[in-house]
């Protein structure tokens, strides 16, 4: 992607997403508005049904708003058909699920160069990335393991160096350290710093206070609101307050 | 996406299963197996019927006679001057007297079918000469005793290259051995070789019958077939002024309707084999069916990976046409050994027909594509984000 110093890489445009729910109309995201610029390692956080998901899911092309703009590098998106997502997606974002998601009869390997071939990306070039990727993520000698051999974290890192692999403008994590214990999370949390460090824009979500407070920069979300955007000291500040108000996971 | 990538993909999600694929596959295997062994037998069996048929010549017409109360509805002499006469349409004719009678040489005997024929009659049945000479002209009037064997015959009769000058009991009555046919068939009991060739004018006798009832003639060509034989029934409407008196019937006709005839049979028992087809489809659109429910979120993942719809609905159809593709081959072979085994159990030709072959394969691969689309359309416009969270 060519750079563009006019505009974010992500801007939310009073964003609502509603789902009618027979009479009722339920708001799971309600007028949210924020920019990530290119770079940025933003933590999105709030509890249970607050609409993370949801926003995740329209960050990432899988879902349109409802109302509102969403401009992905400064292209409006969200009158995209399923196809132009699709290629959005394969081009410029790249997902790391709370469950890996790893297609489990495919080997390592092909589990990386997956949106590679979606991205039609010539074979030669293909297996470069894919090795880069998995050495990225020091599983460069668990090539050919099928992902049921391999240990949660592990399984983890393989879908990093899948997202990796296809050279996003960001990497969008849903709960990555949800499925793991706490070291192993930490291990996950670290390698996403490293990557932020090198220059990838990074958004992840989470419903876990601690884990969000570690990002350079926090966005909570309430009942779809957006109710917080500060730096990740400010959010633990803002913790101390919320602490006494309601315990936290 | 390339197709080569969507191929390598089918076939790996195939390997994976091979047992479920293999089940997937039995309908089409059991089809297309069932077809060519049903195309290959009968094949054989027409062929059979077909090089029977053109052994005799497909330009032989044959005339029964009913007769007319006790006497000769055509007498040979007649026909032969309808012959000459008519030169254009008509170049050979022989009666034909058969009569079934014992063969003996010396100590040897046999039971054979002997045949009174014309000087003719060894041309208008394929026979070639190995050895000596054919019934002639002269033995006609002379009502000479004179035979023509087959190879069987001259094997089972007399020591090798040794028959002709020899003396033939038929019936105890002695006939000189002029002439040896080559072999026609495959010198069997029940083959065109197990044959004895007397003048009609001595068969006569021997079978104490005047009467003949059967000829066998010749038109000049085959163009020339159908006027040959509106002649001989217009001879024989004026002679008798009742058409159930004779038939006049050619070998190419009887052809034309055995072809028919097996044509038609081939056709009813692929189609009834071809039900097995249908049914082998339905299995593999129900299997497809299955397995775009339980890969639901393999499906949600890669069109979370940038999977267009066109690129999960050719994932999934090639999935359906080369599980059936291999049905089908699998099913070619299986018919084909089959066909071999049955042909030989029952002694029957067998006739691999490549058309056949060819068919059976683009029907296999056309009903995989046709019952695989429409699991696969269901799964190209499955929403990404329900698919991903699908357990
Ligand atoms: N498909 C849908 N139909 C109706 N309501 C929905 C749908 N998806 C989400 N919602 C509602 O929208 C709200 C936000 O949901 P969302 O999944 O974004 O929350 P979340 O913050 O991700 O929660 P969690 O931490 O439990 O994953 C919830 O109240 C949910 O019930
Ligand atoms: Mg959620």
């Amino acid at each position: 992607m060519q750079e563009n110093r006019h505009h974010a890489l992500i801007e939310f445009s009073h964003i609502s997403k509603i789902y009618e729910m027979g009479e009722s109309e339920v708001y799971a995201v309600n007028n949210v508005s924020f920019q990530i610029q290119k770079g940025e390692f933003v933590a999105i956080v709030g509890q249970s049904g607050s609409g993370k998901s949801t926003c995740m899911n329209i960050i990432g092309a899988l879902d349109v708003p409802t109302l509102g703009e969403y401009f992905l590098d400064g292209q409006e998106i969200s009158g995209f058909d399923d196809d132009e997502l699709a290629d959005i997606r394969g081009k410029m974002l790249g997902f790391v699920f709370q469950q890996y998601n790893l297609i489990a009869k495919l080997d390592v390997y092909e589990n990386v160069e997956l949106p590679l071939i979606y991205a039609s990306v010539p074979e030669k070039q293909r297996r470069e990335r894919v090795m880069q990727s998995l050495e990225r993520v020091g599983l460069k000698d668990r090539v050919h393991h099928m992902p049921n051999q391999l240990s949660g974290g592990q399984q983890q890192r393989v879908s990093i160096a899948r997202a990796l692999a296809g050279n996003p403008s960001v990497i969008l994590a849903d709960e990555p350290t949800g499925a793991l214990d706490s070291n192993t999370g930490k291990e996950v949390l670290a390698f996403f710093k490293e990557l932020h460090r090198e220059g990838n824009t990074i958004v992840l979500i989470t419903h876990d206070n601690g884990i969000a407070a570690q990002a350079p920069r926090v966005l909570r979300l309430a009942d779809g609101r957006l109710v917080d955007d500060c730096s990740g000291a400010q959010f633990r500040d803002r913790l101390r307050t919320l602490q006494m108000e309601e315990a936290p996971t | 996406m390339k197709l080569t990538q969507a191929f390598a993909m089918a076939w790996k999600s195939m390997s994976q299963s091979k047992m479920r694929s293999f089940l997937t596959m039995l309908g089409i295997i059991i089809g297309v197996a069932a077809v060519i062994v049903l195309v290959s037998l009968v094949g054989g069996f027409s062929a059979d019927l077909s090089s029977s048929f053109e052994s005799m010549g497909t330009t032989n017409l044959s005339v029964m006679l009913m007769g007319r109360g006790g006497s000769t509805v055509m007498e040979p002499d007649e026909m032969m001057a309808l012959k000459e006469q008519h030169s254009d349409l008509l170049s050979l004719c022989s009666p034909e007297v058969s009569v079934s009678a014992t063969l003996k040489h010396g100590t040897a005997s046999m039971t054979a079918t002997v045949t009174g024929g014309s000087e003719d009659y060894h041309l208008l049945n394929g026979y070639t000469l190995a050895q000596g000479r054919a019934v002639a002209y002269a033995d006609l009037s002379a009502r000479s005793k004179v035979a023509v064997i087959g190879s069987y015959v001259a094997q089972e009769l007399f020591d090798a290259g040794q028959a002709v000058g020899q003396t033939l009991k038929i019936n105890g009555d002695s006939y000189t051995v002029v002439g040896v046919f080559e072999e026609l068939g495959d010198s069997s009991e029940s083959s065109a070789d197990n044959v004895v060739v007397i003048p009609y004018t001595t068969a006569q006798r021997l079978g104490r019958s005047a009467r003949i009832t059967s000829y066998t003639l010749s038109a000049t060509s085959t163009d020339t077939v159908e006027a040959a034989i509106e002649l001989l029934e217009s001879t024989l409407y004026e002679k008798t002024g009742n058409e159930d008196y004779y038939h006049v019937s050619s070998v190419s006709q009887m052809l034309d309707t055995v072809n028919e005839l097996t044509g038609t049979l081939t056709l009813v028992l692929v189609g009834i084999a071809g039900i097995s087809l249908l049914v082998g489809g339905i299995g593999i659109m129900n299997i497809m069916l299955v397995s775009v429910t339980e890969r639901t979120r393999e499906i949600g993942i890669r069109k979370s990976l940038g999977g267009k719809r066109r690129d999960i609905l050719r994932q999934f159809v090639i999935e359906a046409a080369v599980t059936s593709a291999v049905g089908g081959v699998v099913g070619i072979v299986l018919g084909i050994i089959a066909a071999y085994v049955i042909g030989s159990l029952l002694s029957m030709t067998v006739v691999i027909s490549g058309t056949a072959v060819l068919i059976a394969f683009s029907v296999s691969v056309g009903i995989g594509i046709l019952f695989g689309y429409s699991p696969a359309a269901k799964a190209s416009k499955l929403n990404p984000i329900e698919a991903l969270h699908y357990e």
